[in-house]
């Protein structure tokens, strides 16, 4: 079977797009914003990338997840023409990566693990910086640092030194930069690592504002919290390799069904309780005694779980908690590796390589 | 032509930054300060150059030298301020947008080589002040102040490679000045290179460094009395050997350090 790959524009400037004519029997595979396939790293002898295949369609986020020297950032680099693969192939934006570097990073805004601006130059001038770099005239990227700095609810610090930035400024400062051009196709590695929850939130409801105006966006996370809100399609990633593929349902499913979860209010209820979820239970029922709470698992979702309030109620058992509990990103982590999500003890993902 | 803008905002940002640590420019000033004042009343009576064992006579040849030495100083600063930039994730930023490849290295040599500048204009008062004279006309002298920033710019080159090879600027600040102490000190600086042991007179009379400061004592007119120019062909010519060499260094790390630049991981 011959798997011809078209390279397609996403919202691009600069493409060039000339169609040639197909015969009618070629399977025609169109990749999306972001295309990766059978990409290779190796480091000495560790292999960082170990085959990665990626496929993004235009205006969604990936979010890839994995713990530390998985392999995130070096598939991040490799995509943004820092890092040149052993092998495998990439398209980003319609754009050979290996071919088309130069035209590729015009369409590219990089986000990166460290707040990666000029700590002596101000919010204004690393922002009209970055506008110049872009092969803006001078006077455009002055007005578009002004319109960012404004968006990035910077304006009031727009000119004093990035120094003086709180660690969540900083991360917005370096997210402004990358967004200097509106790139049709974003990069963020590890977007919040390090910000408190305050300034986290803050940031997921900028991406989020980013991706409802179309922008593709593949972003690297250890936090299953932050790919479970953020990202239409999940890849985990764990030795060089994804190891799932799937938006956050499919993969909860992955890991088994659903249960219920009761917590009564009297330690002489968990017997009869007990017998009425054996009831409706597709499984063994587990008591936890001292927290006085009961799981099982089930099908039939939210409908079961009215039945099985329901029941209770009619029987006079009181609770004080009762729900429909789906697994975590953290199970379905440990279903498929085997090992939790942790981080590894290596520096921040400096080298991805450490296993 | 974006080679040019992209070096040219480069180097902005990194004149920009010299501005707001002005330590670094005032630290920078300290050593060669300290160095005209210890040659020129430490050793200064005891040194003789050419025929002369006068205390003025050495005053006016060791200037050059210590120029020469001043300048080459900027491999550390550029070594190490790239160094940083790599360490900060601003080289990924750089090498992730559409700009010219060399410009980041090229703004940021500029830059220091207009440090470089104010570095010498401050020496060469200091100089003035202990009795350092020219005699030679103005377009001589400037024409020695020229192939020092020449030098100069030439090894904030070497600087610029070796900044992007070490992993903290830390390391590339002290790989920047190691090399630096024999580089300087086996040559013509200090004392007349005919006075030494024969190998080290060879290293010393080829040494780029030595055709600079030769070329700058005939330039500013300070070659001692009775004073004789080595046989060796960078010290019977040493402007052209002064060019030749800077050129030379420029070319092979400029390519280099490029090159670097290209697949530069932090």
């Amino acid at each position: 079977m011959v798997c011809l790959v078209i390279p397609l524009a996403s919202g691009m400037r600069s493409a060039n797009l000339g169609f040639p004519n197909f015969p009618d029997d070629v399977e025609i595979h169109m990749p999306g914003a972001i295309y990766a396939e059978g990409l290779v790293k190796t480091f000495g002898d560790v292999r960082a990338l170990d085959g990665v295949d990626l496929d993004v369609p235009e205006g969604t986020v990936l979010g890839l997840l994995g713990p530390n020297g998985a392999g995130k950032t070096t598939t991040v680099r490799c995509l943004t023409t820092l890092l040149r693969p052993d092998s495998g192939k990439a398209v980003v934006a319609g754009l050979d990566v290996l071919r088309q570097p130069d035209a590729v990073r015009r369409s590219i805004g990089l986000s990166g693990q460290f707040a990666a601006v000029d700590e002596y130059l101000t919010g204004r001038e690393n922002l009209q910086m970055v506008g110049q770099l872009y092969q803006m005239k001078a006077k455009d990227a002055k007005a578009r640092a002004m319109e960012l700095l404004e968006q990035f609810d910077l304006a009031d610090a727009a000119d004093r030194p990035a120094k003086t930035y709180s660690g969540g400024m900083r991360r917005r400062l370096d997210l402004a930069a990358a967004l200097v051009v509106s790139p049709p196709v974003m990069f963020m590695d590890e977007p919040t690592t390090g910000l408190d929850p305050r300034n986290r939130q803050l940031l997921w409801e900028v991406i989020k504002r980013l991706v409802s105006g179309g922008t593709t966006l593949l972003l690297t996370t250890q936090y299953l919290e932050e790919a479970d809100h953020l990202a239409h399609e999940i890849a985990v990633v764990d030795h060089g390799r994804v190891i799932a593929k799937g938006t956050s349902d499919q993969l909860k499913a992955r890991t088994g069904g659903e249960r219920v979860e009761v917590v009564v209010h009297e330690r002489d209820d968990i017997q009869p309780a007990s017998e009425v979820l054996s009831g409706f239970g597709k499984g063994e029922t587990t008591v936890e005694d001292h927290m006085r709470k009961l799981t099982v698992p089930v099908t039939g979702g939210a409908k079961l779980l009215a039945e099985v309030i329901r029941e209770l109620d009619s029987r006079g058992i009181e609770i004080d908690d009762i729900g429909l509990r789906r697994p975590t990103l953290d199970d379905v982590f440990l279903s498929l590796t085997g090992h939790v999500a942790e981080a590894k003890s290596e520096e921040n993902g400096k080298e991805e390589t450490a296993k | 032509m974006s080679a040019i803008n992209d070096s040219a905002v480069i180097a902005r940002r990194n004149l920009i930054r010299m501005g707001r640590i002005p330590e670094m420019l005032i630290f920078g000033l300290i050593q060669p300060i300290m160095f005209v004042v210890l040659f020129t009343y430490v050793f200064g009576g005891s040194i003789q150059v050419g025929s002369s064992t006068s205390t003025q006579a050495y005053r006016e040849f060791l200037m050059a030298g210590i120029f020469a030495q001043t300048v080459t100083f900027a491999t550390a600063g550029a070594g190490a301020g790239i160094a940083d930039d790599m360490h900060k994730g601003l080289i990924d930023r750089f090498r992730s947008l559409p700009m010219a490849r060399g410009a980041v290295l090229t703004g940021r040599t500029l830059a220091d080589l207009v440090q470089t500048a104010l570095t010498l204009v401050v020496l060469a008062v200091v100089a003035v002040i202990v009795g350092w004279r020219t005699h030679e006309n103005a377009g001589k002298v400037l024409a020695g102040f020229g192939l020092l920033l020449l030098l100069g710019y030439a090894f904030s080159w070497i600087g610029a490679l070796i900044g992007l090879s070490v992993r903290t600027p830390e390391a590339a600040t002290s790989g920047g000045l190691i090399w630096l102490f024999p580089l300087t000190f086996i040559s013509n600086a200090f004392v007349d290179a005919n006075q030494m042991p024969t190998f080290l007179r060879h290293i010393a009379e080829w040494n780029p460094f030595s055709a600079t400061v030769q070329a700058c004592r005939e330039l500013f007119g300070n070659l001692p009395p009775g004073f004789k120019a080595p046989d060796a062909w960078p010290m019977q010519h040493p402007v052209w050997a002064s060019l030749i060499w800077s050129v030379l260094i420029i070319a092979f790390f400029r390519t280099l350090a490029v090159r670097k630049y290209r697949s530069a991981t932090a």
